[in-house]
C-alpha cells in the first residue's frame, strides 16, 4: 500500500508540476496577476508531494519491504538502519527521486523567499522550475520508478554495494544533488530574466546569494566524495580524474566563474551576457554529468547499472533544456547592452581573465571527459585519457588564476594603478618567493613543482593577511574600530581564498612528500616509513553485522614510543560475497597514516599497503574553509538591507562607480 | 587607449591565449592517452611492445600464482581466442578474480609478458567494464577473420 | 550582426556536442550487437538441475526452436523477468530452458519451488564456463535459437513483455514457419 501511495504521489507531483511550469509563465507574459500569484501555492503542493513520495521509499526501506524491486536490490534484512536510509540513493531509481526532492526542495525554497520580489519575476522562475521538474518527473515515472512491485516479494534483498555502506555516502549524495540542483535556481533567474528583458543589477543581485548557497553544498559534496574515495577505495587516492568526479567538477568550476562575474554584473553592469551564459552553463552541466552517469556512455569505475532508454530520455531532456535556454540566450541577449565601461586594467579585466580561466579549465576538463567517446564516434581507436592530461594542464592554468587572487582584491574598479600596486605588493611578493625557495629545503626536498605549490599558497597568505593590515590602518587613520566598516561578504572572500591556500598546501605537499609502500608483511615484521615503525601483530577474525572480516593489528611506534595502534581490515559482505578492503587511517593536523590489507599470502603472513600522506587532511580542509567563505557571504547584511529596501517599494540602488576603494572592496 | 584600439588588445590577448592553451591541450592528450586491447589485438599489433597500454580481457582460470616475496603474482589475461601472461607486483582491487573481468595497464615487454603497473578490475557483481565486453566480442568475431589490426 | 553569431556560438557548439552524445548511447554494453547472432551457438553438455544424472548437450534441441534464459537464484533482476517467463511457458509457443548460472544447486531449486517453473529443463552451469563461452555479460540474458541450432537473437538484461511480444515472439513465429533444411 505504502509504495502505491508514493507512486500516486509522484503522479500527482507531475500534475502540480504541469500547472506550476505554465499557468504562472502565461500570466506573467499576459499580465494576469492571479495567474502569477499561483505559482507559490503550486510549487509548494508540488513539494508535498515530493516529499510524500520520497518518505514513502524511505519507509519501504526501513520496514523491509523486499515486494518493492528496488528494495530487494538496494537493502537487506541485515542491514543497518542507517544504511538502509543511505540504500534510498544507492540505485539509480532512488537517486533520481533523490533529485527530485532537491529540485522541488529548492523551488519551495524560491517560493518561501522571494517575498520581496516581483510577481512577475517569481511566477517566471518558479514555472521555468516546474518545467524542468515536469522533465525528470516524467523521467522518473517512465523509465526509473522506484516503486515497481516485486510479486511474490523476495525472501530477502541483494544488500547494498558494500562499497557505498559508509557515513560518507549518507551525506554525499545528497550534498553533491543540492549543489547540482541548486544551480537550476540560478538557471531559473536567468532565463525568467531573459524572457522578461531585465537583466539588470537587480537580477544579479538576486542570483547571487543562490548562486553561492548552491556552490557552497557543491563543494562540500565534492570534497566528501573525494574524502570517501580516500578512505573507502583502499587506493589512498583523493582524486582519480574519473568521469564522474569530473561530472561534478564541472559545474562546480562554471559556479565559481559566475560567482564572480555576477559580482562585476551586479557592481558595474558590465558583462551581462556573459554572466546570463554562465548560468545557463552551469546548470546544462549539471545535466550533462547526469547525462553522463546515468546512461553509461563513458566506463567509469563508479559505472551505475546503466540502460539505454534512460540515456536516450536523459539526452532528450539536455535538447530540450538545454537547447531551448540557448536558444533563447541566441535571440535575446543581442539586446543587453552593457552599461559601463572600464579600462585595461581594472578589477573588471582581473575578473574577467579568472572567468576566462576557469572556463578554459573547465573546456579541458570536458574534452579529456569525452574524448574517448569523440574519438570513437570519428571511428578512431577508443583511448582513456589518464590523470596525467589532466595535472599536466591544471597547474598551467591554475598558476595565473591563483596569482590574481593574491592581486584581484586589490585593484580598483573601472580603472586600476598597477604600478602602484605593484609597489604596494612587492614585498608580499618578496616573501612568498622566499618560502618558496626555503621552505623545501627545510622540509628535505626542492622540486620546482614543491617551490610552485608553496609559493602560490603563501602568495595567497601574505595578500591576505597584507589586505586586513592595511584595512585595520586604514581605519585608525579614520578614528574608527579596526574592520568596522567590514562586510561578511569581505571575510567570506578572503576566507574563501585562504581555502584555497590551504588547498594548494595539502596537494602539494602529499604529491612532494608521500611515501607509499606495498609489503609482505609476517606477524611481528617491522618496517619504517617515514620515521615511523609499523609493526605487524597479525590478523584474527571479526563479525559486523553483515559482514565477516579479517581484522589486521598494526602497531604504530615512532623513536620507540607508541603513537597508534590500526586495524585495517578485509570485509566479506555475505548478501553478495563482495570483499571489500576497510583501510585505517591516523588523522592527524599534519599527517595521516593510512594502513590496508592486502591478501594473506601463507603462515599468516599478508601482504599489507602502508601510507604515510603529509598534510593530506588540508585538501579537505580547505574545501570547508571555501565552503564557510561562502556562508559568511550568503550571510551578509546587505541582501537583508536589499530587501528591506524592497519592502518600502524603493529599487536597490546601484552601487557608485566612483566610489572608494575601502567601499569598492568591501563589496566584492 | 581608444575603445577600439582596447578591443583589438583584448582581442589580440584572446588569440594569443586560445593558441596557448590550445598547444598544451594537445601536448597534454598526445602524451597521455592510452588505448585498450584485448589480447588478440595487443598480439597481433607489433608496434605496441614497449608502448603503455590497456590490456582487457578475463583472467584464466587457474591461472593466478603469487611468487614468493609475497607481492609478484603472475595471471593470465584471454579474450577467449588469445591470452597473454600478466605481471604485476601490488596489491590486486578487491574484485579481482579468476574468470572475471580485468583492465591491466602497462606495457608489452620482449619477454612476450605484460608488465602492469595498475590492475583494475570491476567495482560492482553486476558490472562489467564496457571495454572489456567490447574486447570480448571483437575477438570472438575476428576468429574467423585474420585482418582486424586496430591502428594507433 | 557578429555580435549576434558570437552569441549563437554556445547554441552551436552544443548541437555537435548533442551529435556526440547520440552516437555515445550506442556504445552502451548492453547494445552491444553480439558477434555470436547467426553463429551456431557455442556447444555445451551440463547435468540437469532437478536431476545430476542426466546430461543435457545442444544436440537435444536439434530442430527445434528454442529459448535459453541465463539465470541465478541470487539475481533479482531475474525475479522480476520471472512471471514473463512463467506467461510464456503457459502459452506453450517455444520451449524455454535455463542456463542456471553459478548457482548452487539446491538454492536453484527452491527458487523455482517459490516463484515456478517455466523451464523444460534447466542446465546447472556452476562454474560460468558455459555462461563464459555464451558472453554472458550478466544474468539475465535471453538467446533465440534456431532449428540449425544458430542463435538469432540475444537479450541482454530482463525480458520485459514488450521485448517478448514486439522482438523475440515475432521472431519466434518467423523461425517456426522456416523449413528445416
Amino acid at each position: 500500500m505504502i509504495p502505491e501511495i508514493g507512486h500516486f504521489a509522484l503522479i500527482m507531483a507531475l500534475v502540480m508540476a504541469m500547472v506550476q511550469g505554465t499557468i504562472p509563465l502565461v500570466g506573467a507574459a499576459t499580465g494576469v496577476t492571479p495567474w502569477m500569484r499561483l505559482a507559490r501555492p503550486v510549487a509548494q503542493g508540488q513539494f508535498l508531494f515530493i516529499v510524500i513520495a520520497f518518505v514513502c521509499l524511505v519507509y519501504s526501506f526501513l520496514m523491509h519491504d523486499f515486494s518493492v524491486l528496488y528494495v530487494a536490490m538496494h537493502s537487506n534484512s541485515a542491514l543497518p538502519w542507517y544504511y538502509r536510509i543511505a540504500a534510498v540513493w544507492g540505485g539509480h531509481e532512488g537517486s533520481m527521486l533523490l533529485w527530485m526532492l532537491m529540485l522541488s526542495g529548492w523551488t519551495f525554497a524560491v517560493s518561501m523567499f522571494s517575498r520581496n520580489l516581483p510577481d512577475e519575476m517569481v511566477s517566471r522562475v518558479i514555472s521555468v522550475l516546474g518545467l524542468i521538474t515536469i522533465g525528470f518527473l516524467l523521467f522518473v515515472l517512465l523509465t526509473s520508478n522506484p516503486f515497481t512491485r516485486l510479486l511474490p516479494a523476495a525472501p530477502d534483498g541483494q544488500d547494498l554495494n558494500p562499497l557505498l555502506q559508509d557515513v560518507g555516502l549518507i551525506l554525499h549524495p545528497p550534498l553533491l544533488y543540492m549543489g547540482y540542483v541548486g544551480f537550476s535556481v540560478v538557471f531559473a533567474f536567468a532565463i525568467a530574466s531573459l524572457l522578461g528583458g531585465r537583466l539588470d543589477a537587480a537580477w544579479a543581485r538576486w542570483s547571487r546569494p543562490w548562486t553561492t548557497t548552491a556552490w557552497i553544498f557543491l563543494t562540500l559534496g565534492i570534497a566528501l566524495g573525494s574524502w570517501w574515495a580516500y578512505y573507502e577505495l583502499g587506493w589512498g587516492g583523493w582524486w582519480f580524474w574519473d568521469s564522474v568526479e569530473n561530472a561534478s567538477f564541472m559545474p562546480w568550476l562554471v559556479g565559481t566563474a559566475l560567482i564572480h562575474s555576477l559580482a562585476v554584473t551586479e557592481k558595474r553592469g558590465v558583462f551581462r551576457s556573459w554572466t546570463v551564459l554562465l548560468a545557463i552553463l552551469a546548470f546544462s552541466l549539471s545535466l550533462l554529468g547526469t547525462f553522463l552517469v546515468r546512461s553509461g556512455v563513458l566506463t567509469s569505475v563508479h559505472a551505475f547499472a546503466t540502460d539505454p532508454q534512460r540515456g536516450l530520455f536523459v539526452l532528450g531532456l539536455l535538447v530540450v533544456v538545454v537547447g531551448s535556454s540557448l536558444l533563447l540566450f541566441a535571440l535575446r541577449a543581442p539586446r543587453v547592452k552593457s552599461e559601463g565601461s572600464f579600462a585595461g586594467a581594472s578589477r573588471e579585466t582581473l575578473l574577467l581573465v579568472n572567468n576566462v580561466l576557469l572556463v578554459v579549465a573547465m573546456a579541458t576538463v570536458l574534452l579529456g571527459t569525452l574524448y574517448p567517446l569523440l574519438a570513437d564516434a570519428l571511428g578512431f581507436p577508443k583511448p582513456s585519457v589518464g590523470a596525467p592530461y589532466f595535472e599536466l594542464l591544471f597547474v598551467p592554468l591554475m598558476t595565473p588564476l591563483v596569482f590574481l587572487i593574491g592581486l584581484a582584491p586589490f585593484a580598483r574598479w573601472k580603472k586600476a594603478d598597477l604600478p602602484a600596486m605593484a609597489v604596494r605588493l612587492r614585498w608580499a611578493f618578496g616573501c612568498a618567493v622566499a618560502v618558496a625557495l626555503l621552505l623545501p629545503l627545510v622540509l628535505g626536498k626542492w622540486t620546482p613543482m614543491i617551490a610552485l605549490g608553496l609559493l602560490l599558497a603563501s602568495w595567497v597568505i601574505v595578500t591576505i593577511v597584507y589586505a586586513l593590515v592595511q584595512r585595520a590602518r586604514r581605519a585608525r587613520e579614520l578614528g574608527t574600530a579596526p574592520f568596522a566598516g567590514t562586510t561578511r561578504s569581505y571575510w567570506g572572500m578572503q576566507l574563501a581564498h585562504f581555502g584555497i591556500a590551504i588547498f594548494i598546501i595539502g596537494v602539494t605537499m602529499v604529491k612532494g612528500f608521500e611515501v607509499e609502500r606495498d609489503l609482505r608483511m609476517d606477524t611481528g615484521d617491522t618496517f619504517n616509513v617515514s620515521g615511523y615503525d609499523f609493526r605487524f601483530d597479525g590478523v584474527a577474525e571479526h563479525s559486523g553485522p553483515n559482514y565477516a572480516a579479517m581484522r589486521g593489528r598494526v602497531q604504530v611506534l615512532r623513536d620507540g614510543r607508541e603513537v597508534v595502534t590500526m586495524h585495517p581490515e578485509k570485509r566479506v559482505y555475505s548478501a553478495r560475497g563482495m570483499p571489500m578492503t576497510e583501510a585505517a587511517i591516523d588523522t592527524t593536523l599534519f599527517r595521516d597514516l593510512y594502513v590496508s590489507l592486502g591478501e594473506p599470502v601463507d603462515n599468516g603472513a599478508w601482504s599489507v599497503r602502508i601510507y604515510y600522506k603529509p598534510f593530506v587532511s588540508w585538501i579537505w580542509g580547505g574545501c570547508v574553509l571555501m565552503a564557510l567563505g561562502g556562508v559568511l557571504t550568503v550571510s551578509d547584511r546587505r541582501y537583508r538591507i536589499a530587501v528591506k529596501q524592497r519592502i518600502k517599494g524603493e529599487s536597490p540602488a546601484p552601487a557608485q562607480p566612483g566610489a572608494v576603494a575601502l567601499a569598492a572592496e568591501s563589496h566584492s | 587607449m581608444k575603445p577600439r584600439q582596447k578591443r583589438m588588445a583584448f582581442l589580440a590577448l584572446g588569440l594569443v591565449g586560445l593558441a596557448v592553451i590550445t598547444a598544451l591541450v594537445l601536448n597534454a592528450l598526445r602524451g597521455n592517452m592510452v588505448f585498450f586491447y584485448s589480447p588478440s589485438e595487443a598480439l597481433a599489433n607489433i608496434t605496441l611492445v614497449e608502448h603503455k597500454f590497456r590490456l582487457g580481457g578475463l583472467v584464466e582460470d587457474g591461472s593466478l600464482v603469487r611468487e614468493s616475496d609475497g607481492l609478484t603474482v603472475r595471471f593470465i589475461v584471454t579474450d577467449l581466442t588469445k591470452s597473454i601472461p600478466v605481471v604485476y607486483t601490488g596489491i590486486l582491487p578487491d574484485l579481482f578474480r579468476e574468470g572475471q573481468g580485468v583492465v591491466a595497464q602497462g606495457t608489452l615487454g620482449l619477454d612476450g609478458a605484460f608488465h602492469a603497473d595498475e590492475v583494475l578490475a570491476k567495482h560492482d557483481e553486476t558490472y562489467m567494464p564496457p571495454e572489456v565486453a567490447e574486447g570480448l566480442e571483437r575477438a570472438k568475431s575476428a576468429r574467423g577473420a585474420t585482418s582486424d589490426q586496430p591502428g594507433i | 550582426m557578429k555580435r549576434r553569431l558570437l552569441l549563437l556560438m554556445p547554441l552551436a557548439i552544443f548541437l555537435l556536442l548533442l551529435v556526440f552524445f547520440y552516437d555515445g548511447l550506442k556504445l552502451d554494453p548492453s547494445l552491444v550487437s553480439s558477434p555470436l547472432i547467426g553463429k551456431p551457438a557455442p556447444q555445451f553438455a551440463l547435468t540437469e538441475l532437478y536431476d545430476p544424472s542426466v546430461t543435457i548437450s545442444n544436440a537435444d534441441m536439434k530442430g527445434e526452436v528454442w529459448l535459453l534464459n541465463v539465470w541465478a537464484s541470487w539475481c533479482v533482476s531475474c525475479r522480476a523477468e520471472h512471471p514473463v517467463l512463467v506467461d510464456l511457458a503457459r502459452q506453450r509457443v517455444v520451449p524455454v530452458y535455463g542456463l542456471n548460472y553459478k548457482d548452487q544447486r539446491e538454492d536453484a531449486i527452491g527458487w523455482l519451488k517459490a516463484f515456478g517453473n517455466p523451464y523444460v529443463s534447466s542446465l546447472h552451469d556452476l562454474d560460468g564456463r558455459v555462461g563464459m563461452d555464451y558472453g554472458v555479460y550478466g544474468v539475465p540474458e535471453t538467446y533465440v535459437i534456431d532449428r540449425q541450432g544458430i542463435i538469432r537473437y540475444k537479450q541482454i538484461g530482463p525480458v520485459t513483455a514488450k521485448v517478448l511480444n514486439e522482438n523475440i515472439l515475432p521472431l519466434v513465429q518467423q523461425l517456426k514457419e522456416e523449413r528445416p533444411s
